[in-house]
């Protein structure tokens, strides 16, 4: 196939995504790329110009792509060349002497600053008073930052998003930043004007004098400017002025060619010219179903549909406008907004929240009760949470405040861009939010893609959130949908029901009978013990068990460390020991040169440092069964004393404790689970902040609670419901457990499943049984009781002669282990 | 069946010192991997559900964990200790920063046996 010839006008943030979004879909096996960029830079990330001008960011850094970029892709740019006509008959774009025929042209022509008309802007020789800038490019950064230095008063005209970053980025450079806003509030685009005034006060604060209702008339001085005029005739001194009053599209180029142009280019929903279809207009200087943005979001959708559709990823694909999300990056100013800001619906739900005294002040519009709008002022840490219900037009929670102020025991949510950036993340890891940030800029677009990278995340896991939270906001809302976050497994492209489906239907037994199924034989690491777990509880005593699919914890059953030794933790029912035991216990210590015996957290004995080799002679000497400390299975049931001594005693926790670990010993779930059973409400057992806990009250009556955790992650569990009897206890702890067994994510803890689907839906599946589920749930978890076997019988007979072997010595494979003689 | 497939053929340019028969296949249970303690070093060699055999140093460059005890998933070892992936072709670390693995040519010898080609 002869290569097509694509044509770029435009190497901004647009043009340039397009093209580096072409290329990552494979498009340069289609096309030719040749770009025109008006700049003689490579790309340029033109949203952090602010942070240029403030001095937050050098330069260099907001390179996106260097020059080499394009070289080694094999892309031609002209660097420093506008293009001057296009030849739509011909097919050919001009520049000075640069002549490209094309076969389909990308126009990327962006936009330029409004300069307003204003009496005095110019000079005699026609060129702008000395000291008056608009703000726009990397030079203009420069040359403000430059102009300032020495100088005392600035101006800036324009109260919009821009202007105020532009006026923050001042105040680093000279004393005095005044900004001039025709409109009565500044930010009137995005704010409500109770915002906007509230806003105005936080910027007057940090020494930004603003002067709303102010109409600029003339530039005042006469080489230099001097100061402004304003229509009320008063006038302002100062030494510097940068504009900034919005943006126009750059449409010239196109109008001249005969396109279709209105405001922006006039294109349809495959960013494709209406009169020309062999033309394309992406980013500022397209009109799309009426709408022109200003904004990085709606451009890099647009660039991104684009080259799904050129590069033929999927030719289909359209753009269908964008929800407009806007953060104000101004240091020492928290604001994002999304969508409407005013109702004039009564239809519409207002929510409102504002603390004036800390300049906070939030507003949410609810409409078919979908967000509609929001103003975040003074506090963004809901701005993540919202902007994802925003853009999915997910269905809100009934208690609408949740959406501002999580309920629950969950830790206030702090905003990522609060964080500096050497604040440690992942503290099992020791990543910083600076090297999280690093990665995204770097070209990492999925969450699960920065993990990889920096490993941040993929130690505990309780910091995943805050890493989703900061890779979202680095990659300002880009973040590519991680579709494996969908799988059960990375390795298997399915979710947990679909993959269900396809091993009940397939009769798939093992784990390597899954990925000669459905993965064409392409066997993941990372999948292996996932999968396992799964098929365990799909087929029961029918599963295929390969021991190359688990970890090494379960194919010795005991826990590694750090030393590859391991950790022996006997079965001791409910925490209750006799001397007997204790003896035994100390016996084997001793033979087996432990070097540490531990009492753990739940209540067991943990005999440390055992080798591989000895692990079944351990198991034998100990004569106890295994208490699983190593697997993701039922634990452990921690117990207080109970009725038989304790004067509080209301209900027996003890002999409680023993009949639940006696029936669910050995019971495996997408991850580990800890019990307690405890005596009375004084709860020593910690009941409430386990797994699965029961609670005596009085009246001979038992609270059953889910969910809980103290780890990583502290939660009270969610009461699921009081009953009768020890049976009942049981009975509807197993019904639990098969349920998180049959619904969990693989490594999904209790804490986090109960929260996902919510207590009163489990409610209603497991006590109302509305889902006619209840009686299937008790026969499935009884059946996986009965087919509990101690897994250290094992040790008897190993499954292969070398399943507790480490390490074969030289002298194993008989006498041919010599060298080979030639 | 045990297959012997094209990266496992002995090497060309073979040496005789430092070549070791470490006895047949089915010693390492399939998908896993064993530890071999060698005049030297250890190796970690590893038997795929594919058939295809790979060695590497024994222990993870990052804190030492024993390899030859990590889940092996096509040609990939997950260290058992903090989940560091390499690849076992050329030794690459997949996921954050580590060392590279040292690597080595392991084949089936004519009688069937898995050897081994350490540096000398």
């Amino acid at each position: 196939m002869t290569k097509q010839r694509l044509v770029v006008v435009g190497n901004g943030m647009a043009g340039a995504r397009t093209v580096e979004e072409i290329v990552e879909r494979g498009g340069m096996e289609r096309y030719d790329v040749t770009i025109f960029g008006e700049e003689p830079y490579g790309n340029y990330n033109r949203i952090l110009l602010s942070e240029v001008l403030s001095g937050s960011h050098d330069p260099q850094a907001i390179f996106i792509n260097a020059l080499d970029w394009y070289a080694e892709r094999g892309i031609t740019l002209h660097a420093g060349v506008p293009a001057d006509n296009i030849d739509r008959a011909d097919r050919v774009v001009r520049g000075g002497l640069v002549h490209e025929p094309y076969d389909v042209l990308i126009l990327a022509t962006g936009s330029r600053p409004l300069v307003p008309r204003l009496d005095g802007l110019h000079r005699a020789d026609g060129k702008w008073k000395q000291g008056v800038f608009v703000f726009r490019s990397l030079d203009d950064c420069s040359r403000i930052a430059g102009y300032a230095k020495g100088r005392a008063r600035a101006a800036v005209i324009g109260g919009g998003l821009l202007g105020l970053e532009a006026a923050r980025g001042l105040l680093t450079h000279l004393p005095e930043v005044h900004v001039i806003q025709r409109e009565s509030t500044i930010m009137n685009l995005q704010l409500d004007s109770r915002a906007g005034r509230m806003l105005q006060t936080t910027l007057q604060d940090m020494g930004i004098q603003v002067h709303t209702g102010t109409a600029t008339t003339a530039m005042l001085g006469r080489e230099k400017v001097s100061g402004l005029q304003f229509e009320s005739g008063e006038i302002l001194d100062c030494d510097m002025v940068v504009m900034a009053c919005g943006i126009l599209p750059n449409v010239q180029l196109a109008r001249d060619a005969g396109l279709a142009v209105e405001r922006g280019i006039v294109v349809d929903d495959q960013m494709r010219c209406v009169d020309d279809p062999n033309v394309y207009a992406v980013g500022e200087c397209a009109q799309h179903r009426g709408q022109v943005y200003g904004l990085v979001a709606p451009l890099w959708e647009q660039a991104r549909v684009l080259a799904e559709h050129l590069s033929e990823a999927n030719p289909a694909a359209t753009y269908e406008g964008s929800r407009l999300y806007t953060r104000l990056k101004v240091m020492g100013v928290d604001l994002a907004t999304m969508g409407a800001k005013d109702s004039d619906d009564p239809e519409d739900e207002v929510i409102l929240y504002s603390e004036p005294s800390r300049g906070v002040y939030q507003k949410l519009i609810v409409r078919d009760n979908q967000l509609a709008g929001a103003i975040l002022l003074g506090d963004t840490a809901a701005a993540s949470s919202l902007v994802q219900l925003f853009d999915r037009g997910t269905p809100l929670p009934q208690r609408r405040a949740d959406l501002l102020f999580p309920s629950g025991a969950t830790p206030a949510v702090t905003a990522p861009e609060q964080l500096p950036d050497d604040v440690q993340v992942c503290n099992c890891n020791g990543v910083s939010k600076g090297t999280i940030v690093a990665s995204v800029k770097s070209g990492k677009r999925s969450l699960s893609a920065v993990c990889a990278a920096t490993r941040a995340g993929t130690g505990c896991g309780s910091c995943k959130d805050l890493v989703r939270r900061i890779t979202e906001w680095a990659s300002d809302g880009q973040l590519e949908e991680d579709v494996t976050a969908h799988y059960y497994v990375p390795g298997v492209p399915l979710a947990k029901p679909e993959l269900i489906a396809a091993i009940k239907e397939l009769g798939l037994r093992s784990v390597s009978a899954v990925f000669g199924a459905l993965t064409g034989g392409l066997e993941d690491a990372g999948s292996k013990t996932g999968l396992a777990s799964l098929l365990k509880t799909i087929w029961g005593a029918e599963y295929e068990d390969e021991r190359d699919a688990r970890f090494i914890n379960d194919r010795v059953h005991a826990n590694v460390q750090k030393d590859s030794t391991f950790s022996v933790v006997p079965r001791i029912y409910g925490g209750v020991t006799s001397s007997a035991q204790l003896r035994r216990i100390a016996d084997v210590a001793d033979k087996y040169n432990v070097r540490m015996v531990k009492i753990t957290g739940g209540q067991r004995i943990d005999l440390l440092g055992i080798a591989k080799e000895d692990l079944p002679g351990a198991w034998q000497d100990l004569d106890m069964p295994s208490g699983h400390a190593y697997t993701k299975a039922f634990r452990t049931c921690k117990t207080c004393v109970g009725t038989d001594f304790c004067r509080y005693g209301l209900g027996d926790s003890t002999a409680l404790g023993i009949a639940i670990e006696k029936r669910f010993q050995g019971i495996e779930a997408p991850h580990k689970m800890k019990l307690a059973a405890t005596g009375c409400p004084r709860n020593c057992a910690e009941a409430t902040t386990k797994d699965l806990g029961a609670i005596a009250i009085e009246g001979g009556r038992w609270e059953l609670y889910i969910g809980g955790a103290a780890g990583s992650t502290v939660r009270k569990g969610d009461l699921l419901c009081t009953v009768d009897s020890h049976d009942d206890v049981l009975r509807f702890m197993g019904r639990f457990m098969q349920y998180y067994r049959e619904q969990a994510k693989y490594l999904e803890r209790t804490y986090s499943f109960v929260e996902r689907i919510g207590i009163e839906r489990l409610r209603q599946a497991l006590v109302e049984d509305r889902e006619s589920i209840c009686q299937r749930l008790d026969a499935e978890i009884e059946a996986a009781v009965r087919a509990y076997e101690d897994p250290w019988r094992e040790g008897r007979a190993p499954l292969h002669r070398h399943q507790f072997v480490s390490t074969l010595p030289a002298g194993d494979a008989g006498e041919r282990l010599a060298a080979v003689s030639a | 069946m045990m297959r012997v497939l094209p990266n496992q053929r002995q090497p060309a340019a073979v040496r005789s010192e430092g070549a070791f028969n470490l006895g047949p296949p089915g010693q390492i249970p399939i998908g896993e991997a064993r530890e071999f303690d060698l005049p030297g070093q250890r190796v970690a060699v590893y038997h795929a559900r594919d058939g295809r055999l790979y060695a590497t140093q024994a222990s993870c460059p990052h804190l030492g964990g024993k390899l030859a005890d990590g889940v092996v998933g096509g040609a990939v070892v997950i260290c058992p200790l903090h989940g560091y992936r390499y690849d076992l072709r050329d030794g690459r670390v997949l996921n954050g920063a580590c060392d590279r693995l040292r690597t080595f040519p392991v084949w089936l010898s004519t009688g069937g046996d898995v050897m081994v080609q350490l540096e000398v």
